[in-house]
């Protein structure tokens, strides 16, 4: 569903991807992991659209289309979410104003009958339970004084109710207390099926011990370095992320 | 990613919805300003002595009043000779009867703005008294308010039909000698509306006025007088949209409010006159002076308004807390977009006892744009027990435009109580990109943020008028965040 082939990305002049490769089916959870400032979180955002990251070259793949293309909005609607790693506030704007709104937005789009007041409500109240979400933090403005977990949380609430094809889940384990972490895995793993993807970047094992990858990917350096099975979160805890980007560097020479 | 900055593109390129003019003969007196001017206009207007006397008497104070100069406003100097005070439209005789006598292009207009008077009668209940260029043309709903008891009629109309009552108030609250602005206004007004409540009525209807500004190069000089006698209630709405030009058009309306013992004024404006190009080219210049006078015990006024038109804003709706217990009110959204300047707030003078005013002050900034804050609130000795809040909001898109907050405290009774607070913040790309995550356009997205930021005066506003800004604010700053 998902295919990303020799994608390099700009930051200004800032090269930061360089030549990434990455193949996602459907159904699949592919954790990456990677040394800070490798490129995870822009990697993210380059395929949720954000402007100003330039792809210099290669191809982005989205079901069958060219996801490059698309304005952000449209691949929300085509069903990519992102959960931020640094949730943004909106004062003034009622959290379940713009939840509602994006619903709506989506479900427009995708030429489905939007929802009112009544049957959003409906909806949403199976998924706060999901995922443990305390009533006031839907009336408040949009993450707006949130504490750092409770802006994870709804990042994750949003995607229950959202219901992505493709859900990014940039670092929402940072920031989680150990009950919270549980809670919020459980939520995501109950949200796991066949056509779900999950992209989940994370520095900890913690997560994976919750949320079972399918894959495990290096980021490092713009390009993925190295890709394992679960098992390979485990050496990385183990031995850090050194003896892969030395690794690396030999190839690299070879190549 | 480009494809999004062509979008912007677009959207920033959007023209101004409400730029056409519409082609009335208008009968235009010559440019320039003497005693002549005034009493042609006087004459024109078939008015009693008395009030032609009062205009010059306003005109020669004015002669002798300097141009105001503004610390945060950029203005090209204004030449007061080359402007025609006097514009109406032609219609065969004195004036239409009813609708069906009204120039059809005028009713046109109102199409294109979306403010067809026939539906409005039927449906919102509203009665129009639609100030077109000078002349009021078009009033509705005479009838209904008639059986109330209310008047409500142009301010020519007035002075003809309630002479006792207009010499009795007119200029009672704005002295024609005020300032420049109001004393100009005093020696040139042409038409606006007068509005009087009896004692112990509640007007059965909103009332509404619908501006336009149309012939070119012609100032309008408005002037409203509202009275609401003892124990009575009125909601009065003013609302304006203009069509494009490019030369500055000079706007300098006064509008009084007197309100008695135990009455209320709730005085509502939507304002969306031509802001200029995104250059800076053209536009109206606003300056206006409003001001109420809560002359009786347990009166109250509120000011609520939308600004998000003309090039120029300067304007500072006030209360006068005369009465023991009266209550001053002030919700004001400013939005400034381009080169857009504005200098607005209020002045809540406090005199009787326990007297409050509540001052919520929302201001937006895009692009070049220019908005400064300027309130005084005083506290007279006598004014036992008065308390004051203020709250002063400004929301920043983009990094060139500015906002700058002068709250002015005087208070001479220290049993007050006086509040206020502050801040500023700003659209962020990240928040447009968040809400665009989450499959929401960027001028829905605008919308909600900039109308979550306005919310507390957006509820002040009566619920279709509301509706109505809030399409407003949309409008006039879609693309500003990029
Ligand atoms: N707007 C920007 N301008 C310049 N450089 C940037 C910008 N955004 C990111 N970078 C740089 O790009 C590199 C990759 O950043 P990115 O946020 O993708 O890292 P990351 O892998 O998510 O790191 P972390 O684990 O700390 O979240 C970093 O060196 C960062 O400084
Ligand atoms: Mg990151």
């Amino acid at each position: 569903m998902l295919e990303i082939q020799n994608l390099h990305t700009k930051i200004g002049d800032k090269e930061i991807l360089k030549g990434l490769n990455l193949s996602i089916k459907a159904g699949e959870v592919h954790a990456i992991m990677g040394p800070n400032g490798s490129g995870k979180s822009t990697l993210a955002n380059v395929l949720a659209g954000r402007d100003g990251y330039e792809v210099t070259q290669g191809s982005v793949e989205y079901e069958g289309k060219d996801l490059l293309e698309l304005a952000p909005e449209e691949r929300a609607w085509a069903g990519i979410f992102l959960a931020f790693q640094y949730p943004v506030e909106i004062p003034g704007v009622n959290n379940v104003y713009l939840l509602k709104a994006a619903v709506n937005a989506i479900r427009k789009n995708r030429g489905e009958q939007e929802l009112d007041a009544v049957e959003f409500l409906a909806l949403i109240k199976d998924k706060m339970k999901l995922v443990k979400m305390k009533d006031d933090l839907l009336s408040r403005s949009v993450n707006e004084d949130f504490s750092g977990g409770e802006k994870k949380r709804n990042e994750i609430f949003q995607m229950a109710v959202l219901e992505p094809k493709l859900a990014i889940l940039d670092e929402t384990d940072s920031g989680l207390d150990i009950d919270a972490l549980k809670i919020v895995s459980e939520g995501v793993n109950s949200l796991r099926n066949e056509e779900r993807s999950i992209i989940l970047v994370t520095h900890y094992q913690r997560l994976l011990d919750y949320i079972k990858p399918d894959y495990v990917h290096v980021l490092s350096g713009g390009k993925i370095i190295k890709s394992g099975g679960p098992e390979l979160a485990l050496e990385l805890e183990e031995k850090g992320y050194d003896w892969i980007v030395k690794d690396d560097k030999g190839e690299n020479e070879a190549a | 990613m480009s494809t999004n900055s062509e979008n912007m593109e677009d959207l920033v390129n959007k023209d101004y919805e409400h730029g056409f003019v519409t082609d009335i003969e208008s009968d235009t007196v010559a440019p320039g300003l003497n005693e002549d001017t005034i009493a042609f206009i006087s004459k024109k207007k078939d008015e009693p002595e008395w009030l032609l006397e009062w205009r010059l008497k306003a005109y020669r104070q004015w002669l002798k009043m300097e141009d105001p100069t503004w610390a945060h406003l950029d203005i090209e100097h204004i030449d007061y000779q080359a402007i025609s005070y006097y514009s109406a439209p032609k219609s065969k005789d004195d004036g239409p009867k009813s609708l069906d006598e009204v120039d059809p292009k005028l009713l046109e207009t109102y199409e294109k703005l979306g403010i067809p008077l026939q539906e409005q009668k039927f449906l919102a209940g509203v009665a129009v008294d639609a100030v077109f260029d000078s002349v009021s043309v078009a009033t509705t709903f005479k009838g209904k308010l008639a059986d109330a008891g209310v008047i409500f009629c142009s301010f020519s109309e007035a002075v003809k039909e309630y002479p006792e009552l207009v010499k009795k108030y007119l200029g009672s609250v704005v002295p024609a000698a005020d300032n420049f602005f109001s004393a100009l206004n005093s020696a040139v007004f042409t038409d606006g509306s007068f509005v009087y409540i009896p004692k112990g009525v509640r007007c059965p209807m909103e009332l509404s006025t619908y501006f336009r500004i149309n012939a070119s190069n012609t100032g309008q000089f408005e002037r409203t007088l509202i009275i609401a006698d003892e124990d009575s209630h009125v909601s009065y709405l003013e609302g304006c949209t203009a069509p494009m030009r490019d030369e500055n058009q000079l706007h300098a309306a006064v509008v009084e409010l007197i309100v008695l013992k135990d009455a209320e004024i709730k005085y509502s404006t939507v304002q969306n006159w031509y802001p200029g190009d995104e250059n800076g080219v053209g536009g109206i210049y606003n300056f206006v002076t409003k001001r109420a006078d809560c002359r009786g015990d347990n009166s109250k006024v509120s000011w609520t308004q939308v600004e998000t038109g003309s090039a120029i804003t300067w304007k500072y709706p006030s209360c006068i807390l005369k009465g023991d217990n009266s209550v001053g009110e002030f919700y004001s959204v400013a939005v400034t977009n381009n080169y857009q300047q504005a200098d607005t707030g209020t002045k809540m003078i406090h005199i009787g006892k326990n007297t409050r005013s509540t001052i919520i002050s929302k201001g937006i900034s895009a692009r070049h744009a220019q908005q400064t804050y300027r309130g005084l609130v005083k506290i007279s000795k006598s004014a036992d027990n008065a308390r004051n809040y203020t709250q002063c909001d400004s929301l920043l898109m983009g990094d060139q435009c500015g906002a700058h907050t002068f709250p002015y405290i005087e208070a001479k009774n220290s049993t007050a109580t006086v509040e206020h607070e502050a801040t500023t913040s700003k659209i962020g790309e990240d928040q447009l990109f968040y809400c665009k995550q989450r499959g929401i356009k960027e001028e829905d997205a605008v919308n909600m943020i900039v109308n979550g930021f306005c919310k507390e005066v957006f509820k002040e506003l009566p619920m279709e008028f509301a509706v109505e800004a809030q399409k407003l604010l949309g409008i006039t700053l879609e693309g500003a965040v990029g």
